[in-house]
């Protein structure tokens, strides 16, 4: 993607039918720190890297718990994800008042998604730059969404964006279909090897990363640094080589050893179609 | 030829009382359960006990539609302040709150008479007492609702410290132990039930303190 005349306005088309300030916005997903989710039938489980602007300062807050039942993961323009967060968090307030019972999910991320779009078609606005994975329960079992600036949102078994998310991705990729049989504390360990695989051979420890569980009789909550770091301390993956799929710790059953076909070739670029959200 | 009068009102009375009695480290929140409307009852199992927060509960009698209007107001205003402050709020601050809530309802106000008790900061008991409008104190005992004529005399005689001019002030908080306030309660209600038409049925006991919250009950005349 390069500067070109079409790209100055939101309300603005290319001829190849793009709108080139959604694009820019999808980058900036791109560029914030890695964000995981996985789910299973009863749980889902988000997860972050813990990245600080400097050795200064405390690092940003990117899970944030929206009610007992919904938590939602952001990478990209941390600012935007607060007050999208903020918005859901009422959202979940006032239907909660009108109905006494909580929001399903999939409610939550259409609204999200349509208040996204207001700002792709609005000359004076611009684009949220942030990409939100909510992750929540509801009565037709556990949801894992992810929304996007352009106001597209999909469901994902297991998704990772932000940067270096692809190494992720190849990870979950190849072993996603048992996560929906996944005990609770498999899908904590498989989101725990995910995000070591952003890390790219730095050293994962609890100070390093953020860990939020939700699931049928557990509100949403973030793990705190003693757990993460027993956990991590007990799968043993703290900067381990890229483990073979049974080596430290007791794997879930039926367990797909076959880690061949990972998908790891980038999405080559094409300038004349406009690149899926993914 | 007379002028029409208004004949629909907004409002209505469901009766029932309400006390909330402070001690050194907790609070007893009561009330009974009748719901009522004129001289008919309409149910004799209905709390008007609220808890707001982990250190805050609220006891509201008067039109029971507007009280659960108020009790959902505050449980939203909480849940939102969780959001913020990743806190609880505490009980001067829910109290504060509970006053704002009522006050913006000035010009056609909550038909509900509340008291809010729990722990403060230190984690002495408190309780706070309030009118329709908003305007509060906070207080070492309470009484509100259609039996607090008959209560707030006898509880001015159990309770009440020496005379509020008195400088410096004392602390509102009654010496009694818990099991005694409890006790207190009972008596207070057992007396009220036999000459308030409105309060009776059942007694609805909170005891807030370090450990936690539990209820009580207490049977009462049907009457």
């Amino acid at each position: 993607m390069f500067r070109n005349q079409y790209d100055t306005d939101v309300t603005t088309w290319s001829p190849a039918g793009r709108l080139f300030q959604v694009e820019y916005a999808m980058e900036a997903v791109k560029q914030g720190s890695a964000a995981i989710g996985l789910r299973s039938k009863n749980h889902v489980v988000l997860a972050c890297v813990n990245k600080s602007s400097s050795e200064l300062s405390s690092h940003q807050k990117k899970i944030f718990k929206v009610d007992d039942h919904i938590g939602v993961a952001i990478s990209g323009l941390t600012a935007d994800g607060r007050v999208l967060s903020r918005h859901m968090r009422n959202e979940c307030i006032n239907y909660f008042y009108s109905y006494e019972s909580q929001l399903p999910v999939g409610r939550l991320v259409v609204q999200l998604a349509d208040k996204a779009q207001v700002c792709t078609q609005r000359s004076w606005k611009r684009p949220y730059g942030v990409g939100l994975l909510v992750g929540g329960l509801d009565e037709s079992g556990a949801h894992l969404y992810y929304n996007c600036p352009s106001g597209n949102y999909f469901e994902y078994q297991a998704f990772a964006i932000g940067s270096r998310s692809q190494a992720a991705k190849t990870y979950l990729e190849r072993r996603f279909e048992n996560f929906m049989a996944s005990s609770r504390e498999n899908l904590i360990k498989d989101a725990l090897f995910a995000l070591r695989e952003t890390l790219q051979g730095e050293k994962l420890t609890s100070s390093s990363c953020t860990i939020a569980v939700v699931g049928v009789g557990e509100a949403f909550h973030v793990l705190d640094q003693e757990t993460v770091q027993a956990l991590i301390n007990e799968f043993e993956i703290a900067g381990e080589e890229a483990p073979a799929d049974d080596a430290a710790a007791p794997d879930q059953a039926g367990d797909s050893e076959s880690g061949a076909t990972a998908a790891d070739q980038a999405t080559p670029f094409d300038p004349d179609v406009a690149p899926m959200d993914m | 030829m007379t002028k029409q009068q208004a004949n629909w009102s907004p409002y209505d009375n469901n009766g029932g009382t309400c006390v909330a009695i402070a001690g050194a480290d907790y609070c007893v929140i009561a009330a009974d359960t009748r719901m009522s409307s004129g001289y008919n009852i309409l149910t004799r199992d209905y709390s008007k006990i609220i808890q707001l927060a982990d250190k805050s509960v609220m006891a509201s009698s008067g039109f029971q539609a507007d009280v659960r209007a108020l009790q959902k107001v505050l449980a939203s205003r909480h849940l939102l302040y969780q959001h913020q402050h990743n806190k609880q709020m505490s009980c001067p601050a829910m109290a504060q709150l509970l006053s704002n809530t009522l006050y913006y309802k000035r010009f056609f106000p909550y038909y509900a008479f509340n008291v809010l008790g729990g722990l403060d900061n230190e984690g002495k008991g408190c309780v706070f007492t309030y009118d329709a409008v908003g305007s509060y104190e906070r207080v070492g005992y309470s009484s509100q609702g259609s039996g607090s004529t008959l209560i707030t005399p006898f509880l001015d005689n159990q309770l009440k410290s020496p005379s509020p001019l008195l400088l410096p002030a004392k602390d509102a908080v009654t010496p009694l132990s818990e099991a005694e306030a409890i006790d207190l309660v009972k008596t207070c209600f057992a007396s009220a039930t036999e000459r308030d038409i409105y309060t009776g049925d059942k007694l609805e006991i909170v005891v807030l303190n370090a450990s936690g919250l539990r209820s009580e009950y207490m049977e009462l005349r049907k009457d």
